[in-house]
């Protein structure tokens, strides 16, 4: 399992129903590409997170295919339109299995 | 045609001293927290500077904005790796830095104040001298290297915790001939190109070294967050850095030579907001 990973998530605790808001989400992870050799001459295996979801109140947000291209830590930020109180959550997939949540709440007001 | 061609460089030199100059902003982190980037200069610098300025100001837009949050700011990243190494045991003492020093917000006062003279050992030390002393007397661990990984991430985070507190190192006292040294070193020209940290940061700063903005060269915001190499960065690096480009052998990072630098050149900042972990390019 890749070490040292760990989600951030940034979300308004509130915003006005039908509101725009803006998400940034960052988890840091090393992101081996795959295409690296080690001093010996042996490929470092891929590590990557290749797939990254948001979900509010159960209904799908954004769905991202993350490649090996794609730098250490990554950052996406995304637009919102949030239509009633709920929560968001946050699911990023990696390539060794394990899964990483993160949820945030938002209320109207 | 010769008039025309003249009335446009006046208007390009002007535009580029427009840009030249450091930007007129506020810096005000996370929405809540505004930092002193610009202040009156301390009294013992007076001769040379009316006012202190933080490299902040000096930097783009975007650059600016990024250290305006703390999300945004990816030096934010290796402080808090340095905050899970703050609880974690280390050494044959099992102790971890939080079983002396609690809470590492309870260490906001420290930052600010360091270089600082330590009476016992009868040296001025650094932050980062100052956590070895901890980790190879108190823990039991072994010294981390200077200006690298863990030492550097903990600095970070000692700073993060200390913005919205002043720079204010001591320079009278046990500590004045080590500041005296720093000057002197501040004010030595080095290398082929015989140019000493006045020449760039003193003499010229707002003026462009070709695609460089020079800044005051205050060290309020370190450690710094480096664009151009991804990672934190120490002053003494940093200082290792200028050296080098005047095309002179350079001290080491953790050198007394350094150590004293840093004294001198914090005692410039006297005034202005720790900033760290700010970003540069």
């Amino acid at each position: 399992m890749a070490s040292g990973v760990k989600p951030r998530v940034k979300v308004p605790k509130t915003a006005a129903a039908g509101d725009k808001i803006t998400i940034k989400t960052l988890i840091s992870h090393k992101m081996e590409s795959g295409q690296r050799k080690d001093k010996e001459g042996n490929i470092i295996p891929r590590s990557i997170i290749n797939r990254f979801t948001c979900d509010f109140n159960g209904e799908n947000v954004i769905d991202v295919t993350l490649e090996p291209a794609i730098s250490t830590n990554p950052y996406l930020e995304f637009e919102a339109v949030v239509p009633e109180a709920g929560e968001f959550k946050f699911t990023w997939y990696d390539d060794d299995g394990s899964v990483y949540d993160e949820a945030k709440k938002i209320a109207i007001g | 045609m010769r008039k025309l061609t003249g009335a446009v460089l006046a208007t390009l030199l002007a535009t580029t001293g427009a840009i030249a100059d450091p930007v007129d902003d506020t810096l005000i982190v996370n929405e809540e927290m505004e930092l002193v980037v610009r202040t009156a200069a301390p009294e013992h610098i007076s001769e040379a500077l009316d006012e202190v300025m933080s490299g902040w100001l000096f930097r783009g837009t975007e650059t600016r904005a990024m250290q305006a949050d703390d999300f945004d700011n990816p030096g934010m990243i290796f402080a808090e790796q340095a905050r899970d190494v703050w609880n974690t045991a280390e050494g044959t003492e099992g102790k971890s830095c939080a079983s002396c020093h609690d809470d590492i917000e309870s260490m906001s006062g420290v930052k600010g104040t360091y270089p600082k003279w330590n009476e016992t050992a009868g040296e001025v030390r650094t932050l980062q001298m100052q956590m070895n002393d901890c980790r190879t007397n108190r823990m039991g661990a072994d010294a981390w290297k200077y200006d690298k990984g863990d030492a550097i991430n903990m600095e970070a985070a000692l700073a993060s915790v200390a913005r919205g507190t002043l720079v204010n190192v001591a320079i009278d006292g046990p500590a004045q001939s080590t500041w005296e040294q720093g000057k002197d070193l501040y004010y030595t020209r080095t290398g082929q190109l015989e140019l000493s940290c006045a020449n760039c940061h003193e003499d010229n700063y707002g003026n462009m070294i070709r695609a460089d903005h020079l800044s005051q060269g205050q060290i309020n915001g370190f450690p710094v967050y480096r664009l151009k190499n991804t990672k934190l960065n120490g002053s003494h690096s940093r200082f290792k850095g200028c050296v080098r480009d005047t095309r002179a052998e350079t001290y080491s990072p953790g050198s007394a030579e350094f150590v004293a630098l840093e004294l001198y050149v914090a005692s410039r900042g006297n005034g202005l907001s720790v900033e760290g972990p700010s970003i540069r390019n």
